[in-house]
């Protein structure tokens, strides 16, 4: 498995590679660098075909005069103020938000947006990229396939084989006038009767029973509670892989909580309107065979749209709103007490140490066991850092004038004692 | 030994036929057995059960095999978070909003502690300089917001309606009364709120035909007219008891809700002798009383006295200080009253008399005494304005309606249907007004005779603003958004009298406008307070006072009222911590009673029996006054002055309370003209009373080393090692301290490092007063268990507060009394005091919770080791890992912890707050609910310690002192419970580690606990 997707991963770094050389050969360099000042300077609140906060940018330069554009970026309320009607119509569709003024981008600076907005790609159907991407993944799946027919065929080829040297052996021990003795009797009985006559066999078995009863039941009631690798469906598809992984939003800026509380805390629908007022779509990579297509992503923003009451057409809320039911994954029992930001603020521990590798989580799951057994285990190992910090400070220099001691792990200053966390 | 007395908890101990049943409580931890042997003994039974052998052991298999099915699949938890997450709340941290209480009884600036958005403690507001210690019915106030008896709405009829058709039916009734000029009384609690006596003048100049009358269900009526006649202004003096080197108190409860409490902060501060300067001082108390009181309780000298004698001590004591003339008295009142004398004379301005004696005259010659020794201690220019009701007018009130001449009544904050003498008079009369508007939080028995019912919310939903005291100003605000759909008062009334602006509004115009001066309103409401830097002069009106003669109560009983530090005056009934709250002095919880002197109840023939199971039985009697009879039950007082009954105010109501609730009977039946001291009747009534009382239960008899007193002047004058030796033991025949290292059998744990926690009580600022008890409750998701439990000794106190009487030792020690005392003067005066002793004994209040020892002899029994050492000293309790042997608690000798015998939350056999939805809001998140068969004690708050330290390390800085508290040392205004880190060698407890009059509760055990305790020192 691991050796196909890193086949995948090549093959489409390889596509990428291709895709981003081919676009930067076809594109004119104004285009570029009018993309990248969109990106830095207009795309907070414009789309090239989308209202926004702003209006659709597409073809921008066929509604307006040039002159008058140049005017508006720079200083958009003086335009309004003296009056011009056209201004005054925009800025009253767009309820009366003002444009930030940009006095810094210069007149060339503006053309190359406008190049970028006017810019059409030239669509070629069907891209290449993307079958690509289909055919090495089902490449992927058909190679599984073949090993496994192709181990069938050995298989039975080989059975076939067998029971021929079988059959020819046998041949030839008649042809040889070998006196073949057919065992009337069920060879098995005669082996389960000499076992069953055997004390010191029967002890052996009995123990091993016992022990491997044990030690099953054991296992079996250990993995009681723990949910392990539990991964509920959600009511949304939150995609931690686009948003951590992909585009590498730091954890705490939505689980802000963490930082100062116990709780690391689900996210209020507000913090995801923080990007979501803007991106109204998905334009990443998709992941056909299981569905994750970008309309499958764009129709789970717009249940996040629905669940905060955000009409996307009048960039408004209604008010209307319908809380998330999210399934909560990591549950710890009531009588432990957990606290995020001691973990994460004062002892530094990444996020991923317990919750796995979250950037490339497409579905979240419980990445760690977080029995007792998980946690005492690291309180154990984990040294606590006494230099940096004032409140050990008079701890520190205590322990260094009376033993000596530099380096002391969590367990060492009372972490493991129950009421740490009970109760 | 310094002392020779033995403590003792109920006068039944001193009963030698109980000495048995006595001794057996004393020796079971766990009083009541298990009917094992019962059940199965019983074959007729057995034979008559329908479920066969078989059946049992099909019903055991299958809900064993379900059980085991059902805990495999672990369940799915919803998480919901906000859609739009207000900034100010983080989920996990608690936010405290400075507010106000003043619910007509009790007043006083709190912080409320509110986590995601739920109040859910109450705390001490400790920048306040006024009215910030909050007794225990403020700390248990919080849970009245999640009261399920609350009304949801406001109703007409009996039927629902909205707020818009409440307005106008109401008003088109006021309307009519208006055109007719018909009268209509709006009867109200007291507010002392500036904002709210605008708004009802405002209303009163729309409706010139209503009148506005205040009635205080328990009156100060009559302290308030001599006030308002000797400085001119209706309200009540304030006290500082801190600077007060003598206190005498004539029948004045000063540390109960006499004139509004809360004066317990400043008298502890002048009871605790401090050595810093050479000879230690402390204040003389002296409580001249006919209940055994708080007051009494904590006096240094405490006489007995009905209120006839002390009406006539304190005749005597204004002829002699103000007028300067003799007067005759009986020569025992003479000797106490001279007693009096001499020390107010002697220390002049530095002490006060106070009087609770409820007539107008008696009040302003103990104003004139104060006058005359230029008491500093009384502050005549701030008056308290929490008392305003005046029984004058509602006794008029009542008689007009009766009559008939009213036609109207609101009523507002008050439930005068149950507190009324009249009140069966009084709700006929209701009945016939044309129109009846009740304000309530619950429909109680005035909703229920109101044609209206207005439903407030509660204060914690709420805006307020207050002036408790003259130039001390405060604000109450809202800290959850209203649970129901209720509107305040003010909000009506201001409708009613057609404005547009609500409550809130008006607090703050009329803060801007008259009280801030300029001051910054945020920072006020910030605050919860303002006082004003304005000096206010009231000059002293000489007035001649008519010495009252009192009669004689000849055969009569005098019936003296007094309020519970539970109750108060019923307005929380529903409240199911303070109904479970155990009295401080008698120590039953559930019930009021007639309290009787032992005297009288010899007399009577009447005991208080201990079952079997150690609960405690008492008896009736019938209380008649005049044409009213009341039937109580009887608790044996000692301290109780002959003669004298006494009896709680706030019991035996039916109305908005749950079952369980309505305990107890109703003394206001027989508060005629609202005078707390009656001539009654009293006549034994067959029955037995079953009280649940926690007095006879964990007993720690004859043993000395539990409480430790000594006198100021052994203090002052002898080593410590006199008053407070430690404990020797012998080892290899050599005695040896106890707390040396080398008679334990036990290693020392390491503690030198870190925090380590001690807790200190000081006996001698401790009044009993029970905040801690409830700050303890609310703070550690404590259960209430019901009457019938507690009454079985199970009792889910973490901390509770011993109350120890003490008297001579036994008789044998007696009868060496008599035998050594020799000449006539000393045998008489031995004699005197033997017979006195039991009557009028000495109290002392001991707070015990787990005393976190170090060689804790819990810890070595517990056979899973769910209770273990802490190095940060506390002992701890993991219930997850508890198993419910019950082997620590056997083997604990300050019978501290507590078991869960029942699931005692979402069960319907208690229902208390924790059996509804509403009620667990008050839950502390951070604090888990134990479950059934699961042993818990205190935990010295290690959920607070925690946080501190967790605070600490995130914020990179060092803890300051003062940082660390508990529930109960953070409510306790007293000081009297002082927790830190004794590792902080500059901090307060390392010093009180230090101090001549520490030791540990029964030392010579060894335990090492880590609380201990200061000497309780009496000024005799």
């Amino acid at each position: 498995m691991k050796n196909n997707k890193s086949l995948i991963f090549s093959i489409s770094l390889v596509f990428l590679f291709t895709c981003f050389s081919f676009s930067q050969e076809t594109t004119p360099p104004e285009v570029l660098a009018g993309k990248k000042l969109f990106n830095s300077n207009c795309a907070a609140c414009h789309k090239l075909n989308k209202k926004s906060v702003g209006p659709a940018l597409k073809g921008v330069s066929e509604k307006y005069d040039i002159e008058w554009i140049y005017k508006w970026v720079k200083n958009s309320a003086a335009v309004i103020k003296s009056g011009d009607a056209q201004a005054v119509a925009i800025w009253e569709e767009f309820n009366k938000s003002p444009m930030t003024a940009f006095p810094q981008l210069s007149n060339e600076d503006i053309d190359n947006i406008i190049a970028y907005t006017d810019f059409t790609p030239v669509n070629k159907a069907p891209t290449p990229g993307p079958t690509e991407i289909v055919h090495s993944a089902n490449i992927s799946a058909k190679t599984n396939q073949l090993i496994i027919i192709f181990s069938l065929i050995v298989f039975s080829f080989l059975a076939v084989l067998f029971y021929a040297v079988r059959k020819f052996m046998k041949r030839v021990a008649i042809a040889n006038g070998v006196e073949i003795i057919e065992n009337k009797q069920n060879p098995l009985q005669s082996i389960w009767r000499a076992y069953i006559k055997n004390q010191f066999l029967l002890l052996l078995t009995a123990i091993f029973g016992l022990l491997s009863i044990a030690y099953f039941g054991y296992a079996y009631l250990m993995q009681v509670g723990v949910d392990q690798g539990y991964m509920p469906v959600q009511p949304i598809h939150y995609s931690h892989k686009i948003h951590a992984g992909d585009n590498e939003i730091e954890c705490k800026y939505c689980h802000s909580s963490s930082r100062v509380s116990k709780h690391s805390g689900i996210p209020a629908l507000n913090v995801c309107m923080n990007c979501h007022k803007n991106i109204s779509e998905y334009n990443g990579e998709e992941d056909i065979d299981k569905g994750y297509t970008k309309a499958f992503y764009t129709e789970e923003i717009k249940k996040l749209y629905k669940a905060v009451g955000w009409d996307e057409e009048n960039q408004s809320y209604t008010g209307e709103t319908q809380p998330v039911k999210w399934v909560r994954i990591h549950n710890l029992p009531d009588f432990v007490y957990f606290n995020h930001s001691q973990h994460v603020e004062v002892a530094g521990v990444d996020c991923q140490k317990c919750h796995g590798p979250v950037e490339e989580m497409e579905v979240m799951y419980q990445y760690s066991p977080l029995t007792m057994g998980w946690c005492i285990d690291c309180h154990r190992e984990t040294n606590v850092d006494l230099k940096s910090n004032e409140y050990y400070k008079k701890i520190h220099e205590e322990l260094s004038k009376k033993y000596g001691v530099e380096k002391l792990t969590i367990a060492e200053m009372g972490g493991l004692e129950c009421a740490k966390c009970h109760y | 030994m310094s002392k020779q007395k033995t403590y003792w908890k109920g006068i039944a101990e001193l009963d030698s036929n109980n000495k048995e049943k006595i001794d057996k409580i004393a020796n079971n931890e766990f009083a009541e057995k298990i009917p094992v042997e019962e059940f199965l003994g019983d074959k007729q039974m057995l034979d008559s059960s329908s479920t066969t052998r078989r059946d049992f052991l099909k019903y055991v298999g299958f809900s064993t095999a379900v059980a085991a099915v059902a805990a495999c699949e672990g369940p799915v938890v919803k998480s919901v978070p906000y859609v739009v997450q207000p900034e100010q709340i983080r989920p996990g941290i608690a936010n405290y909003y400075a507010s106000a209480i003043a619910d007509g009884f009790d007043f006083g600036s709190v912080l409320v502690k509110t986590r995601e958005g739920r109040p859910i403690k109450i705390e001490n507001n400790k920048e306040a300089n006024a009215f910030c210690s909050a007794n225990a019915r403020t700390h248990a106030s919080v849970l009245g917001l999640y009261d399920i008896m609350r009304i949801q709405g406001p109703k007409a009829f009996g039927n629902d309606v909205s707020w818009e058709d409440f307005d106008t039916q109401v008003k088109a009734r006021l309307d009519a009364l208006k055109v007719t000029n018909k009268k209509v009384v709006l009867l109200t609690q007291t507010f002392a709120s500036p904002t709210t006596q605008s708004i009802i003048d405002n209303f009163l100049a729309q409706y010139p035909n209503v009148e506005h009358i205040v009635y205080d269900a328990i009156s100060e009526s009559e302290a308030l007219d001599a006030f308002e006649k000797t400085y001119g202004v209706r309200g009540l003096p304030d006290y500082h008891f801190d600077k007060a080197k003598v206190i005498v108190s004539i029948g004045a409860d000063i540390l109960g809700d006499w004139q509004g409490g809360g004066f317990d902060s400043s008298y502890a501060k002048s009871r605790v002798p401090n050595k810093n300067h050479g000879k230690a001082k402390m204040s003389y108390h002296m409580q001249l009383e006919a209940n055994m009181s708080l007051a009494g309780a904590n006096a240094d000298k405490r006489v007995p006295l009905n209120t006839y004698e002390q009406q006539e001590v304190l005749n005597y004591i204004y002829a002699k200080v103000v007028k300067k003339h003799s007067r005759y008295i009986l020569e025992r009142l003479e000797k106490i009253a001279n007693h009096i004398i001499d020390k107010v004379s002697k220390d002049g301005s530095k002490s006060v008399v106070v009087t609770g004696l409820q007539s107008v005259e008696a009040q302003q010659m103990v104003l004139a005494i104060n006058n005359a020794l230029n008491s500093e201690i009384i502050d005549v220019n701030n008056p308290r304005f929490i008392r305003q009701g005046n029984s004058k007018k509602v006794q008029n009130l009542i008689s007009q309606s009766i009559r008939g001449e009213v036609s109207g009544l609101i009523t507002m904050g008050v439930n005068p249907l149950y507190s009324f003498p009249e009140a069966d008079a009084f709700a006929k009369a209701l009945k016939k007004m044309s129109v009846s508007v009740s304000f309530v939080t619950k429909e109680d028995e005035t909703a229920l005779g109101s044609q209206f019912v207005a439903a407030i919310p509660h204060y914690l939903e709420n805006w307020g603003d207050y002036e408790f005291k003259k130039g001390q100003y405060f604000l109450a605000q809202p800290t959850i958004r209203p649970l129901f759909d209720t509107r305040s008062f003010q909000d009506t009334l201001l409708k009613w009298s057609g404005e547009t602006m609500t409550y809130y509004n008006a607090i703050k115009d009329h803060w801007n406008n008259n009280v801030l001066n300029g001051y910054n309103w945020d920072k006020a409401l910030h605050d919860g307070f303002y006082a004003s830097d304005k000096t206010f002069n009231n000059s002293f009106k000489k007035i001649d006072i008519p010495a009252i003669v009192p009669k004689e109560n000849g055969s009569d009983f005098e019936l003296v009222f007094y309020s519970k530090t539970g109750m108060g005056d019923g307005r929380q009934a529903n409240n199911p911590w303070l109904q479970e709250f155990p009295d401080p002095i008698t120590r039953v919880s559930w019930d009021n009673y007639a309290t009787v002197s032992i005297t009288d109840a010899e007399k009577l023939g009447i005991k208080n029996s201990i079952e079997d199971n150690g609960a405690v039985n008492g008896q009736y009697i019938a209380i008649k006054n005049g044409e009213k009879t009341l039937k109580t039950p009887v608790i044996v007082q000692p301290g109780q002055a002959e003669g004298t009954i006494g009896l709680s105010f706030g019991y035996g109501s039916k109305a908005g309370l749950k079952p369980e609730m309505q305990t107890g009977v109703n003394a206001y039946q027989l508060y005629k003209n609202f005078s707390n001291s009656q001539k009654v009747t009293i006549s034994k009534v067959d029955g037995v009373h079953e009280f649940a009382c926690v007095q006879l239960h964990n007993t720690l008899m004859g043993r000395d080393s539990v409480v430790k007193e000594t006198t100021l002047e052994i203090f002052n004058t002898k080593d410590k090692k006199y008053w407070n030796a430690i404990p020797l033991v012998s080892k290899n025949h050599i005695e040896t301290e106890v707390t040396s290292p080398e008679v334990s059998i036990w290693q020392e744990f390491e503690n030198e490092v870190g925090h380590f926690f001690n807790m200190s009580i000081d006996l001698n600022a401790c009044t009993g007063c029970g905040a801690c008890v409830i700050a303890c409750h609310a703070e550690n998701n404590v259960p209430v268990v019901g009457k019938e439990e507690v009454r079985k000794s199970r009792d889910m106190h973490w901390l509770r507060i011993d109350r120890y009487y003490s008297s001579e030792d036994s008789f044998a020690e007696d009868v060496e009394k008599k035998e050594n005392s020799n000449g006539l003067g000393k045998t008489l005066k031995s004699f005197s005091e033997m017979e006195q002793a039991a009557e009028n004994p000495q109290v002392v209040f001991q707070p015990v919770m787990c005393q976190h020892c170090n060689h804790a002899p819990c810890e070595t029994v517990c056979p899973v080791a769910a209770t273990s050492h802490g190095r940060q000293g506390q002992n701890q309790m993991a219930y997850n890992r508890c198993v419910g042997t019950r082997y620590c608690a056997n083997n604990c000798p300050y019978k501290v912890r507590r078991f869960n015998w029942f699931l005692y939350n979402q069960n319907d056999e208690f229902d208390y707050h924790m059996n509804n939805d509403l009620g667990r809001m008050v839950l502390n998140p951070d604090v888990v609910v134990r479950s059934r068969g699961v042993m818990e004690k205190c935990s010295f708050c290690i959920q607070k310690t925690q946080k501190v330290i967790l605070d600490a390390k995130r914020e990179g800085r060092e803890i300051k002192d003062g940082e660390f508290q508990t529930a109960c040392s953070s409510a306790c205004g007293s000081r009297a419970i002082v927790f830190g880190d004794v590792n902080d060698k500059e901090s307060e407890i390392a010093k009180l580690q230090k101090s001549d009059r520490m030791y540990h509760l029964l030392e010579e055990v060894g335990t090492k606990p880590n609380v201990m305790y200061q000497v309780k020192v009496r000024n005799t």
